[in-house]
């Protein structure tokens, strides 16, 4: 196509982290996909394969709008209740598909993914409603209510020269972080947890209850998805379109679990990566570039990430033989 | 017997000096071995000694650090199984390699399929099967699927595989582990065919009453060295024993006389079906006591398996009462019988025991890490728990010393049974069950754990032996029932059982 790959690189490189404008851009877009890398790993970590934060996050973020358009309440109540109902959302959606696995055996993979589509319809169908839907000519909702936004204050905005839609999401998903670390590297819930992701038979014998951990970890990994779709709502936009195809927030956060291994400070710092490269890469079409470059180098990423889990797995066994 | 064909002349297989180093960790030092035509010849080590890597390297899956390798006198070098298998050497390997959908012929000839232009020739391939199975009497249906067949079929499927292969020296690694004693006698025999036709076989094993009946020499290894070569005729299986370990072994248990008290577990009409849904336990019915030790002797396959997966919640009964200390937990989860009194060491040590990406330590808190002593309001106590297994590392002598923060798959078999003994009696419960509790252990780690089960016993809890070694039954119940076709068949006390006896009633003879 004749565009030197060093000036497009360049251009990824100052379109990210050329001015604090930029970099709060890029902080912007790697929020979400801090929280559905953290859903996911989650779920990895424990054995389940969510590949549903995608409807996770969607169902989150209509339950996040719904309240932030009906409710009026001043900011102190009004933004932790749909970050509360965003979460219960999400894990609802979680635990549904975990109750049709632990119950009758339904692979969670499927379901999820059908789940998926159920919540993209479902808020479509949300969205038409004439309580919510705009009473512009936009296919959109109303926008919720100012108090539920949770943008950085105006002056502070102005005075970094940061994105306009800078918000306080970054400082939730650092929270989020920590949680999800202690969570499972120190409490016994993590035990009990990973114990049943790593060998369900054990877990059982050992008297750990293999069916209830499957549900609590989807319902946590599922109100994480969801509380990341509500930051998305309230930090950005503060509506929801009418979707014509899915967002892949959930499916890119399967992408930033992998990136970070499943640890959830990885997590947070492959978000930030998958973030700037989703930032710079909308900067290459100034050159002619086509941003679909973005997604050759995240394969390529991910890919050799998968690759050195395979050399790690070959070691591991070779190792096994003497010991 | 032994000796019969070894022709001492040609020599199939030497490694000479034979160094393999994983990094700092020397798993060979210095191994010499030398294989006649026609020879069967064992080595003979303590898990973790180094065989395995030795054979390996043979196979072509190693290559050695240094030292040399000889095939028909002839100095080779093998980089790949695929070398090997070119240089005449066949491996069955402990755990088979069989595609289960698949026939025995096509087992068989994958990777080398006879072909008529481009397509396969199945009925050539068939032909040459039934040829080679005739000839070394290992007899076999071609096509049956490996799904279908038993474990020791399946182990002459991967025999013959290797001879189609045209291997002149067969390496068969713990070929017994999962056969029942008949097997085993069957095994044999076919290793003298083998041999008589001028094949030798590599033997790598643990159980020496296996060397002595099939075996012309054996090499012993022991921490990676070589110790020595010797003539099986020669030697006793103590001998054989206390070169492996480096020390004197105990084969006879210690056993004071105690007289039983109080029931602890009663098992009453037990139904229950296995996997498929055929009812495979019908109307077992048994008690323990404190202080004594039940052993359930029997063949693979008579139901002993569900009974202890009842007993222990995993299954569901459909008719029948399991009371421990009273109480009914049949059909309840394995939480509740715990609660209850029982404690386990479980068949298969890797599925059930452990939980191999776990350390020693986040193993050995399994049931108890809500316990205070562990956590407090849902945070784990890492330190409590880390000193915990530091003092059981100590004192059940688990190695390497410093593995209390190692994954529990780093360790070798014998010390990861360890990790369970030190888990399962530390419970302290009034019942402990045994399910082939030294399956796959060396001599050494075989006493040991036969001495915590004995001392189990003389602090008066009730333990229930279920295995598939009839010496084990003998040599350390009080009293032995005998299990056949989902019921307790017979019912006798320790000292007056004997193998007949008890080998008449697992066939489902009567008791004479």
């Amino acid at each position: 196509m004749g565009i030197s790959p060093i000036a497009a690189y360049q251009r990824l490189i100052t379109g990210a982290f050329g001015s604090t404008r930029y970099l709060s851009y890029c902080i912007v877009y790697a929020t979400p996909l801090i929280f559905t890398g953290l859903a996911v790993a989650f779920s990895f970590r424990t054995g389940v394969f969510n590949i549903g934060a995608e409807g996770q996050f969607v169902v989150g973020s209509m339950a996040a709008c719904v309240v932030g358009i009906l409710v009026p309440a001043p900011s102190i109540v009004l933004i932790p209740l749909c970050f509360l109902v965003a979460a219960l959302a999400g894990a609802l959606w979680g635990v549904i598909v975990g109750f049709l696995k632990t119950r009758f055996g339904i692979n969670e993979v499927l379901s999820m993914i059908m789940f998926n589509w159920i919540a993209f319809y479902l808020s479509n169908y949300i969205a038409d409603l004439d309580i919510i839907h705009s009473t512009g000519s936009a296919e959109a909702t109303k926008n919720v209510a100012d108090a539920a936004m949770i943008l950085l204050p105006k002056g502070l905005i102005d005075g970094l020269s940061l994105a306009p839609k800078a918000n306080w999401g970054i400082f939730l998903a650092i929270i989020a972080t920590v949680i999800v670390y202690v969570v499972i590297n120190k409490t016994t819930t993590g035990y009990e947890l990973k114990a049943v992701g790593f060998n369900r038979s054990a877990a059982e014998y050992g008297g750990i209850n293999v069916n209830r951990s499957i549900l609590l970890a989807l319902a946590i990994s599922g109100a994480l998805a969801g509380i990341g779709g509500a930051t998305q709502l309230l930090g950005q936009g503060g509506r929801i379109s009418i979707f014509t195809a899915q967002e892949n927030f959930g499916f890119q956060g399967i992408s930033v679990a992998l990136i970070g291994a499943s640890n959830p400070v990885g997590v947070f710092f492959a978000g930030l990566f998958y973030g700037a490269l989703k930032y710079g890469g909308t900067k290459l079409n100034l050159i002619q570039a086509p941003s679909e470059v973005i997604d050759i180098i995240t394969g390529t990423v991910v890919f050799f990430i998968a690759i050195s889990h395979i050399f790690r797995i070959r070691v591991r066994k070779g190792g096994r033989q003497h010991g | 017997m032994a000796g019969r064909h070894v022709d001492m002349d040609h020599i199939a297989v030497e490694m000479r000096n034979i160094v393999k180093k994983f990094g700092d960790f020397v798993a060979n030092d210095g191994i010499n071995l030398t294989v006649h035509r026609g020879e069967i010849h064992a080595i003979l080590g303590e898990n973790g000694a180094g065989k395995s890597t030795l054979m390996n390297q043979l196979y072509g899956m190693y290559t050695p650090t240094s030292g040399e390798i000889l095939i028909d006198g002839k100095p080779t070098v093998i980089d790949s199984p695929k070398t090997a298998i070119h240089a005449g050497i066949g491996m069955v390997h402990q755990h088979f390699m069989l595609v289960q959908p698949f026939t025995i012929t096509e087992n068989i000839v994958l990777g080398m399929e006879p072909v008529n232009g481009i397509k396969l020739d199945m009925k050539r391939a068939r032909e040459s099967v039934m040829e080679i199975s005739q000839r070394y009497q290992l007899a076999i249906d071609p096509d049956a699927r490996i799904e279908d067949i038993s474990v020791s079929m399946q182990q002459r499927v991967e025999i013959l595989k290797a001879l189609y292969r045209g291997a002149q020296t067969l390496i068969l690694d713990e070929p017994t582990a999962s056969l029942t004693p008949q097997e085993i006698v069957e095994l044999i025999d076919i290793m003298h065919n083998l041999t008589a036709d001028g094949k030798s076989i590599i033997l790598i094993t643990h159980k020496l009453k296996e060397i002595k009946a099939a075996a012309d020499f054996c090499t012993i290894i022991r921490l990676g060295k070589y110790i020595a070569t010797v003539n099986v005729a020669d030697v006793t299986e103590g001998e054989l024993a206390s070169m492996m370990v480096g020390r004197n072994v105990n084969f006879q248990v210690e056993k004071p006389p105690k007289e039983p008290g109080e029931v602890v577990l009663e098992v009453k009409d037990l139904h229950g079906v296995d996997y498929r849904g055929v009812e495979i336990l019908k109307g077992l019915s048994l008690t323990v006591r404190r202080g004594e030790i039940l052993g359930i002797a029997g063949i693979d396959g008579n139901g002993q398996t569900e009974m202890v997966e009842i007993i222990t919640g995993l299954r569901k009964a459909t008719q029948g009462q399991v009371l421990v200390n009273g109480v009914d937990v049949c059909n309840r989860p394995p939480r509740v019988g715990f609660d209850h009194g029982v404690s386990s060491i479980p068949a298969d040590r890797q599925k059930h025991g452990l939980i191999l990406e776990f350390s020693v330590a986040e193993n050995l808190i399994l049931q108890n890490f809500r316990e205070p002593e562990f956590s407090h309001r849902g945070i784990l106590n890492k330190a409590a728990i880390q000193a915990h297994a530091e003092a059981a590392v100590a004192k059940y002598d688990i190695r390497p010393k410093d593995c209390a923060l190692h994954p529990a798959g780093t360790l070798s078999g014998g010390n990861q049974q360890k990790v369970i003994i030190a888990r399962e009696v530390g419970n302290d419960k009034d019942l402990l069950i045994a399910v082939n509790p030294t399956r796959g252990l060396d001599v050494g780690a075989i006493e040991y754990v036969h001495k915590y089960l004995v001392e189990q016993r003389n602090k008066g809890k009730a333990v229930l032996l279920v295995s598939f070694e009839l010496d084990e039954i003998l040599n350390l119940s009080d009293r032995i029932d005998t299990i056949y076709g989902g019921r307790i068949v017979g019912s006798m006390l320790g000292d007056e059982a004997d193998e007949n006896t008890l080998g008449l009633m697992m066939a489902g003879g009567k008791k004479a």
